[in-house]
């Protein structure tokens, strides 16, 4: 279902539902990923990677490798460059390559279990993994840091021994604690002091990994002539380019990055962790070409997953429910090194609410733990599960409808965000209105399932606030009125026709005369990554300004034909008309094949560089079951309902609402890095650490909510990340809903829902 | 005169005041008077002459995309808040 809000717009190509160019090279197996490439030469890399969670590296001996047969080059921290110890713009982010490079290839320490250590190139997959083994390493164990509060704790072990933490403004050493910073506007106190009800708790969250399909890959050159060549699985290309530059200090333009076909990636695929090992390794063998995959655990241990932590909440409301304060206290893991997405976390936590009172603190704490990475929404959903579930807590304590009040409540355009700046205009209301006119909220939940198995519904809100930046498209016009769409934008959810079908519209031409292609950073300008909720808004953008820039180098070729002025074309619908003399028409495709005789090839390019993609929001409905003997959870059913400014292809903007909704209920239900006293992962494969499978869930039910975004031709906002928000909230409120209790802990998992009815059924005293 | 919303870490260089109205028909110009107003505050925004790396200045509604030479107006909002990122925050700190 689509609900279209004012302004409307009446399209041709956008809104419907084309199929994908990419998807029959997709379905049969054509389509070259990362692990396909073979290159003449090539031989294939493997790594060494630390068994400990924290040890001092006091032995590493790589000659038994280097004389194995088959072997051709072994590198250490020692074959890295020593990056410098600064903060860097990348102009989407910031990292310092210091970290970076400590990160890929262990210098003194060993900072998390898998953390590499060596790395081996050799002729054959076999022959590296035995050159590995041959290494020998001798470590001095180190007391690990395995969670937020044992590394804010008095006397903890220090993991980053010259980290300078940022405790509000203030410099602070000898610490984990990377940064404290505080959101503050109003008077926090006087709020609480208005409220009649107040309700305030702490909720933990596990690490808990993307779970893309693809590992991680990447194949290397790095010839002669100082020039490096790159083919990976990657979010952003340019960004890998540029991670490559700062970590092996060389020359961005040096580098050539070849994005492959990508299965997976949800922010896990924008850092990289083989690609400079490969390069190095490819050096010290004489330019050979490299290639290296990672196994499972190696992406469950050492590639960013998101962090786990706490969020605590406090809100108080007056007597008729509405938001006099609220204050959030966000402590995340950032792993190994400094960079957990709390910032963002706290851009997100009271955004679906308009509240004038505000205090927001969040920590960013280092632990013996993979660097986290970007995981869909990164710290939206943490948030979300917290302030959702203190929500329903006030609702069920005032006994008020939770989307009357959440509509009572609701941030609109002109409301501050929680970290302060001005909404635009949003979705927020369009969107709770939406899930309660919905067939799913408006039909009776029947109570009690089949064998004793009670239900329970629940409905949670979240924000995603999209990003735009950077994003440049090629259209070059072929004679047969086909147009080659050029751009840097990694295929992720269909983002190819997403964007193909905007050129498109602009165009007045079929889709299925765009064909888009993804190309390397010396074939197209420079583009951001696929992430943040942009390539469909920005890279759209971009295609759209380039068929401007098409269509008016255009309208100066009829003007030839015509012997007009070019002043005098005008163009609608795909056709090109005289202004002065209503015979003189064109269609887009016959003056394509005129361009031979009227000064030969046309080509355009868009350029943008764009502000936020507009906020989204989102509404979630869970229904599910329980067994209260065995604590297991099904849904049975689901409704996710979200703004997505303008849907340009409706079917990929209901997977993405689907994959969202889905990663967060194995998120809520499920998944966790289970971790050993020594803080080591321990279910780190598919067979343990349980995601949701099809045979799992019923179908997501959606509804697409249409609020245009005015920053945008057609009204596109963002719609990948905000579907992850809501659901680990809206599940722990089905369960309280179904059996009255309250889970502050996820994943809410069978034993931790039979100890807490254990606990609700003991006698009090 | 821009409303400058002073992050919590440096409401300190400003006698603890959490919003300032500060002259100045770009961004560049507004800080460089902030400083002179309240001297330290320039080091905590800019770096090498721009915006220090991981900061993001909202002007209005939306974190600009044009730097310190972004246009003001008279009751323009400006926020400084940590910068985003593909699919995420940069967030990170040097050490020392």
């Amino acid at each position: 279902m689509v609900i279209t809000h004012e302004p409307k717009q009446h399209f041709k190509v956008v809104g419907t539902r084309p199929i994908r160019h990419d998807g029959l090279d997709k379905v049969t197996g054509r389509a070259i990923y990362g692990a396909d490439i073979k290159l003449p030469g090539m031989v294939f890399g493997a790594v060494l990677r630390s068994p400990h969670a924290h040890a001092r590296i006091t032995k590493l001996d790589t000659s038994r490798a280097e004389n194995m047969p088959g072997v051709v080059a072994v590198m250490t921290a020692a074959d890295m460059p020593m990056a410098k110890d600064k903060l860097v713009d990348l102009g989407e982010g910031a990292v310092n390559f210091m970290y970076a490079s400590d990160q890929l290839m262990a210098r003194k320490t060993v900072k998390f279990k898998g953390h590499p250590v060596a790395a081996v190139a050799a002729t054959d997959m076999n022959g590296a993994q035995e050159a590995v083994a041959a290494i020998e390493v001798e470590y001095e164990l180190l007391r690990p840091v395995r969670d937020v509060d044992e590394a804010m704790a008095p006397g903890a072990e220090i993991i980053l021994e010259d980290l300078e933490g940022d405790n509000l403004g203030e410099k602070v050493t000898n610490t984990n604690m990377a940064s404290h910073f505080r959101h503050e506007f109003g008077d926090v106190e006087a709020g609480f002091d208005a409220a009649t009800t107040i309700v305030e708790h702490k909720y933990k969250l596990a690490t808990v990994h993307q779970g893309y399909i693809e590992p991680q890959n990447g194949t290397a050159i790095w010839d002669t002539e100082n020039r490096i060549r790159i083919w990976t699985s990657t979010q952003g290309a340019f960004t890998a380019r540029t991670q490559l530059a700062g970590i092996l200090q060389i020359d961005a333009s040096r580098i050539k990055v070849t994005p492959m076909e990508i299965g997976g990636g949800f922010g896990g695929k924008i850092p990289i962790y083989l690609e400079p090992l490969a390069a190095v390794l490819s050096k010290k063998a004489g330019a050979r070409p490299v290639r290296m995959l990672m196994d499972r655990p190696a992406v469950f241990d050492a590639t960013g997953p998101t962090p786990g932590g706490w969020v605590k909440i406090k809100m108080g409301v007056d007597a008729g429910g509405k938001i006099t304060a609220a204050e959030a206290d966000i402590r995340f893991e950032a792993g190994a090194f400094p960079g957990s997405p709390v910032s963002a976390a706290a851009m997100c936590v009271f955004s679906c609410y308009k509240n004038d009172n505000t205090r927001i603190d969040g920590y960013d704490i280092i632990v013996n733990k993979p660097k986290s990475a970007a995981y869909r929404a990164p710290g939206s959903t943490h948030v979300a599960y917290a302030i959702e579930s203190v929500v329903d807590e006030i609702c069920e304590k005032i006994g008020m409808d939770p989307i009357e009040f959440r509509l009572m409540n609701a941030s609109k355009e002109g409301d501050r965000r929680g970290d302060g700046p001005i909404f635009p205009r949003i979705g927020n209301i369009e969107c709770l209105e939406a899930a309660r006119d919905s067939a799913h909220w408006n039909t009776a939940l029947e109570r009690k399932g089949a064998n004793g198995k009670v239900r329970g519904r629940g409905i949670a809100s979240g924000y995603w606030f999209n990003i735009g930046f950077k994003s440049s498209v090629n259209l070059n016009l072929n004679t047969d009125g086909v147009v080659a769409l050029i751009e840097g934008s990694t295929d992720i959810g269909g983002t190819r026709v997403a964007i193909a079908m905007q050129a498109a519209e602009a165009l007045g031409i079929p889709v299925e005369d765009v064909r888009p292609v993804v190309v390397d950073t010396e074939s197209i300008g420079y583009t951001d990554v696929t992430g943040g909720s942009r390539t469909c808004y920005a890279t759209g953008y971009a295609a759209y300004e380039a068929a401007q820039n098409l269509i008016g180098q255009l309208k100066g070729r009829a003007a030839t034909i015509w012997g007009i002025d070019g002043e005098q074309v005008d163009f609608a619908d795909g056709v090109f008309a005289s202004k002065a003399d209503p015979e003189l028409k064109m269609t887009f495709k016959e003056l394509a094949g005129q361009l031979n005789d009227t000064g030969g090839p046309v080509n355009a390019t868009g350029a943008v560089d764009l502000e936020s993609a507009g906020g989204g929001f989102g509404v979630h409905i869970c229904d599910l079951e329980i067994d209260p003997e065995t604590g297991k959870t099904d849904v049975i059913r689901y409704t996710a309902v979200q703004d997505a400014g303008k849907a340009i292809h409706p079917s990929y903007v209901e997977g993405q609402m689907q994959g969202g909704a889905v990663q967060g209920i194995g998120w809520a239900l499920n998944e966790e890095y289970f971790m050993t006293d020594d803080g080591k992962m321990a279910n780190s494969s598919f067979l343990d650490y349980r995601m949701p499978t099809s045979l799992d869930l019923p179908p997501i039910e959606t509804i697409i909510v249409e609020v245009p975004n005015p920053l945008h031709p057609y009204g596109v906002r963002g719609v990948g990340e905000t579907p992850i928000a809501p659901p680990v909230a809206a599940i722990a409120i089905a369960i309280h809903d179904a059996l009255g209790i309250r889970l502050r802990q996820a994943p809410m998992k069978p034993a931790r829902i039979l100890e807490a009815l254990a606990q609700k059924d003991a006698p009090s005293g | 005169m821009a409303r400058v919303f002073v992050p919590f870490a440096m409401r300190k260089l400003v006698g603890g005041k959490p919003e300032l109205e500060v002259p100045g028909a770009t961004l560049r110009e507004l800080i460089d008077n902030l400083e002179e107003m309240f001297p330290g505050t320039k080091e905590r925004l800019v770096e090498d002459g721009a915006l220090k790396p991981g900061l993001a200045a909202i002007v209005g509604q939306q974190p600009t995309r044009e730097g310190l030479r972004a246009k003001l107006e008279d009751d323009t909002e400006v926020h400084f808040l940590p910068a985003i990122s593909g699919g995420g925050p940069s967030h990170e700190t040097k050490s020392s």
